[in-house]
């Protein structure tokens, strides 16, 4: 299991920078902000942990807020990327393309 | 069992999502594909949302609604109505939840207990703790920074620092090791989530304002990694893959600011860049020098009748909300046949691309953005160069004083111009604490107060012309 998934931890390193160095310099905040909403992904983390059993009050309230963080990551992270990517308007030729 | 709750569905579909997410990330390589690969990725999140719902076995319904309410809640509205001047410390602050909640998970386990779980598991799961916690504190002041809550300029704790943050380091290690090694108080984990709060203060805390990006950037990096590291604790090949792809992309990302800037990111994070000696001696050095002042009438006309100007906008221009004047003025220079460009230093504000989601923002068109190096080039025929609110990535000291703090940071040749017109509330300082040898240059002139205000005079002096 752990050579797996240590596998699959290398392979999507590789993937990650091969991806992103393609990245215009003008699109790096948005990247920033995309990939930001993309490490919400803790959010399971904190929907497995709570939801196969968590014991006693502290762990609850801790694991609510996990969640809760995690939400907000998410959900804030993909709204504000949205946002400033609707700014770049499609009309326009891309310089950077080129 | 019912048949959606077969592992094997659950782990196809987590296929589904990293192939979501990676093909969301490549469509934002360009403007014209980066909305939808942002909603596709979004897709993604969602489908690994559900599967992980799908887990056999899960309860707590009530508690895992409330969660993900609250998180809506607090989300949703702060994405909508943050200005777009406010995005990098919206960054910070949602990379540095992402990492309290690795943090607070792996609380959690450690609660549980390892059990029979093999030892990669505790120390997967202890990676993520000291990873996480470090990133969520670190976040939270680099967002006081920016935010201003904290001043820019570094404070630093002097030569005990280094010192300190090694012995915090190390504290929450053994604690690691501790916890790793079967013990079972809870004194270890606080311990060690203590040690790491103190250590991602005291690591962001003496980082001045300047270099905020590349570490909101490394934080957004270590995030990544210990969902990732989460991910191998848990078994989670989602958590593996999409904390991964964060993690080698924030550290790429991170790799090219520090090396617009010309900094090194141990130099960074060893912080205290700017402050102290160096910026009280560049200070007093240029004491007796005296600048030339200018008013918006005469920067109209200054402007009016030039063949080229070139737009070099700065934080000051984020600030000040200015971006939609300068579009209107340079519409209306545009009307009198003057050419305007825009120049774009990499790090200009407080992220790369900043400039050009605000001037987006404006609708100034993508091709008059110009970057660092097709610009330089363009200095020398230009008439006006019109500095707004941006400093430290115009100070010709970067090229020619070794002693600058600055030295080395490619810069754009704004002194190059005929002319410069400043737009600047006062003479302090920038970010990084350095004079500009660019304002006592004979033909700079000087045009003080709010740049927003500044732009509209001159746009309605433009109007009278």
């Amino acid at each position: 299991m752990l050579v797996q998934n240590l596998a699959v931890l290398v392979l999507a390193g590789f993937v990650g920078y091969l991806v992103i160095s393609k990245v215009p310099n003008t699109l790096h905040t948005p990247l920033m902000s995309g990939t930001n909403a993309i490490h919400g992904i803790v959010l399971l983390g904190g929907l497995i942990v709570l939801g196969l059993g968590a014991h006693g009050v502290l762990e609850k309230i801790l694991l609510v807020i996990a969640i809760a963080f995690g939400t907000i990551n998410v959900v804030g992270g993909f709204l504000v990327t949205d946002r400033m990517l609707g700014m770049f308007k499609s009309d326009r030729p891309n310089r950077t393309d080129q | 069992m019912s048949w959606w709750h077969d592992p094997t569905l659950i782990q196809s579909l987590y296929v589904v999502a990293f192939a979501l997410f990676i093909y969301g990330l490549m469509g934002l390589t360009g403007p014209k594909t980066a909305v939808r690969g942002n909603q596709i990725a979004a897709l993604g999140m969602a489908v690994a949302v559900i599967a992980t719902l799908l887990t056999p076995g899960l309860g707590n319904w009530w508690l895992i609604l409330l969660g993900v309410a609250i998180g809506t809640a607090v989300g949703v509205p702060a994405a909508r109505k943050v200005k777009m001047t406010a995005v990098p410390q919206m960054v910070a602050l949602f990379n540095g939840v992402g990492g309290g909640a690795v943090a607070l998970i792996a609380w959690v386990e450690f609660r549980h207990g390892f059990g029979d779980d093999p030892l990669y598991v505790a120390i997967a799961s202890q990676f993520a703790a000291v990873v996480g916690s470090i990133s969520f504190w670190g976040s939270n002041i680099a967002f006081g920074t920016l935010q201003e809550i904290l001043p820019g300029r570094p404070i630093a704790a002097g030569r005990v620092q280094q010192p300190l943050n090694l012995a915090l380091l190390l504290g929450a290690a053994a604690c690691a090791v501790g916890i790793i090694a079967g013990g079972r108080s809870e004194l270890l984990m606080i311990g060690l989530l203590l040690a790491c709060a103190v250590l991602g203060v005291m690591v962001v805390l003496p980082i001045g304002g300047a270099d905020m990006p590349v570490v909101i950037s490394l934080l957004n990096a270590f995030t990544g990694l210990s969902a990732a590291a989460m991910g191998l604790a848990l078994d989670n090949t989602a958590l593996i893959v999409a904390g991964m792809i964060v993690g080698a992309s924030g550290s790429i990302l991170t790799n090219l600011m520090a090396k617009a800037m010309n900094r090194s990111i141990p130099a960074i994070v060893a912080g205290g860049f700017g402050g102290g000696v160096t910026g009280a001696a560049a200070v007093e050095a240029n004491g007796d020098r005296s600048v030339r002042q200018t008013n918006a009438a005469d920067a109209a006309v200054q402007m009016a009748f030039a063949k080229q100007v070139v737009v070099v906008p700065g934080y000051g221009m984020a600030v000040a909300q200015a971006q939609h004047a300068v579009a209107e003025m340079a519409e209306l220079l545009e009307a009198k046949g003057v050419s305007v460009l825009y120049a774009i230093h990499p790090v200009a504000g407080r992220m790369p691309g900043h400039m050009n989601v605000l001037l987006a923002e404006a609708d100034v068109p993508y091709e008059q953005q110009r970057e660092m190096d097709e610009i330089n080039g363009e200095f020398t025929r230009t008439d006006v160069a019109l500095v707004i609110g941006a400093n430290d990535v115009t100070n010709p000291a970067a090229r020619t004083d070794p002693n600058s703090p600055i030295y080395g940071m490619p810069i754009l040749n704004v002194d190059a111009s005929r002319s410069v017109i400043v737009l600047k509330r006062s003479m302090s300082p920038g970010f990084a604490g350095v004079d500009n040898a660019l304002y006592f240059d004979p033909k700079t002139a000087m045009l003080f107060g709010d740049a927003k205000s500044s732009v509209s005079e001159v746009t309605a002096e433009l109007k009278a012309l």
